[in-house]
């Protein structure tokens, strides 16, 4: 990006203004729809803005891990579609997307928001395997946000599949609900020129000089944080922007 | 020989699509977007039919930017190399623009050219040539042409351009004379804004209004309106007198504009 | 026992319920949505554009690239595994054979026009689905061309040839089943897709390939609405 843009979103910035128009900590306007794909266990189209990503859930049975044999497991998995946006290209995950992946997938595995234990079956034998894909439509800035959001919205109205203990019929939905016990939620703070923001377009992500990912449960407990961006940052930084990432956080959980 | 009556099908001034039959019989004649299939007229592009006789067209209402000699357009440097730069002009072509039209200067071989263009500047250019491959040489030689400082770029659908622009401009003086900002709509989408924040976002708002209401009636008053209700810069009593010397395209090639204003006189 | 009434009580005309809408995707150059029934497309189209690597331009026209990918979560038992699988490439090609016919890319000399489809749910007929989403994306995009190609599976189950054949009807055991996916320029009948998995006799292919034809005309006018819906002019007054 030009000098000349970066330029002109400090000058933004100084008065308290976006591109757009919001102020500093303000998100665009959050849309959840759920159950958006019939042959997921479980979905949810997440806009914000004009930014739009569907996240799908399936369920498998596996095999447990040796060291955790009564316990499911939890893979993640973003795909930046060519589809969404002009600068994604078709192939194999890029870094930009293994990092969302992997940010989302720690909010909720360190948050223990799923309870594992209630995904085995048989003991060292069978255990449900919780699979969470996202799948970019439209990108128009902020995509971990909206995918981590969209993630959970998903495992939010999850129901198990029809099992016979030998196997699964992907036909037949339960109405067991996948056990979700915590609602984690990534809010990512960007900082330019000693100024804070959320939520950035296409247009202002390009400009930053740090960003923080804080990932909150709803007692205010950091499960994940991800620090992004070239330059450094200070304590007080933190401080400010797991402040942001908080209050943040809790209003988007209430959209769900 | 029988002859079968000619009857005109679809609407003139509705939108038609693709494979659409627009009128049968041998009477119609196939201008642009449209084609002759046995004793049918059809469609082959998205657009505004447009019916001016016995000719039939197709104004088309989407499609990404389609390089024109002598359009006037706003580009983004990507490159430079030995003798110019290459240029992003919002279409599937970059273009070039020489070192002999970018600037009367004496530039001696080999001399720095980031001191004239560096690459991400943006500039008013007009395209000079476009060869048969489509290769597209642009020139900085000529009234209101000149390298961009500052401001922000938005892109719209091209062939929005008209409605941006307004009959002789008037829509954009509006929009300029409400925002304080100075604007130049490029031909290629582009369109460069600048001013103080609140006047650039009052700006692209309502910019980005008139692309995504264009098609709806009555769409100048709406702008004025909402333009009066938040405008940055105090309404003047006197009719202001450009100060400005921008140049602007007052969209004398295309003819887009007349074919899909519904507020004709 | 034969196939005298379908799972869902469909007609065997019949295809199952369209849903078409245009420019669903905001970044992109054109795009749109097709639903039938449960199998869900969405189409973009990018482009025309540069295309890399060189080697692969064409001096003489602009080069169309389909691209078709189902969402992990989009198959009706296991997850899918991410990544183009040979279905998936073999679709994408036919893909663009379907669509090359109508389109006309002389003025885009060494370009691409760039069309990626992808599925959030399937009930099968996903790549009929998948050009029906292309058609109204390429048009949206102001391509030129002649028509909006239309796409229908039709087949046949037990004894009975019959349109849009759903996962269900597709797995029907008892007598053997016929796939054939058909692609079709509406406006002078010519096909441009034409393939098929199973068994079946002459006079039931051409009955069955007749019948697609008279889906495929329905298809093309909620295709046609689709795109009309978007541009067309509102009188709010």
């Amino acid at each position: 990006m030009s000098k000349d843009s970066k330029t002109n979103l400090i000058r933004y910035l100084s008065e308290e203004k976006r591109f757009d128009g919001r102020k500093l900590d303000e998100f665009r306007q959050i849309e959840i729809e759920y159950n958006v794909s019939k042959t997921a266990e479980g979905s949810a189209r997440v806009k914000v803005g004009e930014t739009e990503v569907i996240a799908g859930i399936k369920l498998e049975m596996g095999k447990p891990f040796p060291d955790t044999p009564d316990e499911g497991a939890l893979m993640v998995g973003t795909e930046l579609l060519p589809l969404s946006s002009p600068d994604f290209e078709a192939g194999p995950p890029g870094i930009e997307a293994i990092e969302m992946a992997r940010v989302v997938d720690r909010g909720l595995r360190e948050s223990k928001a799923i309870d594992n234990k209630k995904l085995c079956v048989k003991k060292g034998e069978k255990v449900w395997i919780i699979s969470v894909d996202i799948c970019t439509i439209n990108n128009q800035g902020n995509l971990l946000d909206v995918c981590g959001l969209a993630a959970i919205a998903a495992l939010k109205v999850a129901k198990f599949p029809g099992f016979d203990g030998e196997r699964v019929d992907y036909k037949t939905h339960t109405d067991e609900p996948v056990p979700l016990l915590k609602i984690p939620i990534p809010v990512t703070v960007f900082k330019l020129s000693g100024k804070y923001f959320v939520d950035p377009t296409s247009e202002e992500e390009q400009e930053y000089d740090s960003r923080l990912t804080v990932t909150t449960i709803e007692d205010g407990t950091i499960c994940a944080l991800q620090k992004g961006g070239d330059a450094p940052i200070t304590v007080e930084d933190v401080d400010n922007m797991v402040s942001i990432a908080l209050r943040k956080a809790n209003e988007i959980r209430k959209s769900l | 020989m029988t002859t079968q009556k000619s009857e005109l099908i679809a609407k003139d001034k509705k939108i038609a699509v693709p494979g659409e039959i627009l009128a049968t019989g041998m009477d119609f004649l196939p201008s642009n977007g449209t084609y002759r299939l046995s004793d049918k007229i059809l469609a082959s592009k998205l657009g505004v039919l447009n019916v001016d006789g016995k000719v039939l067209k197709i104004i088309p209402v989407s499609g990404r930017y389609f390089p024109r000699k002598g359009d006037v357009i706003i580009g983004k440097v990507v490159d430079l190399n030995f003798n110019g730069w290459r240029v992003n002009i919002n279409c599937a072509y970059e273009a070039m623009l020489s070192v002999k039209d970018a600037t009367s200067d004496f530039i001696r071989r080999g001399e720095n050219l980031t001191k004239f263009f560096d690459i991400n500047d943006y500039m008013v250019t007009q395209i000079i040539n476009v060869t048969s491959q489509n290769l597209v040489d642009l020139t900085l030689k000529g009234m209101g042409l000149k390298k961009l400082y500052g401001g922000r770029i938005i892109e719209i659908n091209t062939h929005k351009v008209p409605r941006i622009i307004g009959k002789q401009g008037s829509m954009v003086s509006m929009i300029k004379e409400a925002t304080g900002c100075k604007i130049t709509v490029g031909q290629n989408g582009f369109i460069w804004i600048s001013g103080p924040p609140a006047g650039e976002i009052l700006a692209v708002t309502v910019i980005k209004k008139i692309e995504s209401e264009s098609h709806q009636s009555g769409l100048t008053d709406k702008i004025k309106e909402y333009l009066d209700k938040n405008r940055v810069v105090p309404k003047q009593t006197t009719p202001v007198q450009e100060s400005e010397n921008d140049f602007e395209q007052e969209e004398p090639q295309s003819d887009a504009q007349s074919d899909f204003s519904d507020e004709q006189e | 026992m034969t196939y005298k009434k379908r799972y869902d009580g469909r007609n065997f005309t019949e295809s199952r319920e369209i849903e078409a809408k245009a420019g669903v995707i905001k970044r992109a150059d054109g795009s749109a949505y097709f639903r039938i029934g449960n199998t869900v497309a969405y189409a973009a189209v990018y482009g025309p554009r540069e295309l890399h690597p060189k080697f692969m331009q064409n001096p003489e026209r602009g080069i169309l690239r389909c691209s078709y990918n189902m969402m992990p979560f989009s198959g009706q038992g296991e997850r899918v595994r991410p990544g183009q699988n040979r279905r998936a490439r073999e679709i994408a090609m036919v893909t663009e054979k379907a669509l090359l016919p109508v389109l006309n890319l002389e003025n885009y000399p060494n370009a691409v026009v760039d069309v990626f489809i992808e599925l959030p749910q399937t009930d099968a007929g996903s790549r009929c689905a998948g050009i029906c989403a292309a058609s109204i994306a390429l048009a949206d995009a102001g391509i030129e061309m002649k028509d909006l190609v239309g796409a229908v599976s039709v087949g046949r189950v037990d004894d009975k040839v019959l349109v849009d054949l759903d996962y269900s009807e597709e797995a029907h055991e008892e007598g053997g089943t016929a796939d054939i996916p058909i692609a079709l320029i509406p406006s002078t009948g010519e096909m441009t897709l034409l393939q098929m998995d199973g068994e079946i006799t002459k006079e039931q292919l051409i009955n069955a390939l007749n019948m697609a034809k008279d889906a495929i005309l329905k298809i093309n006018i909620e295709q046609k609405n689709a795109l009309k819906n978007k541009f067309e002019v509102v009188n709010d007054e």
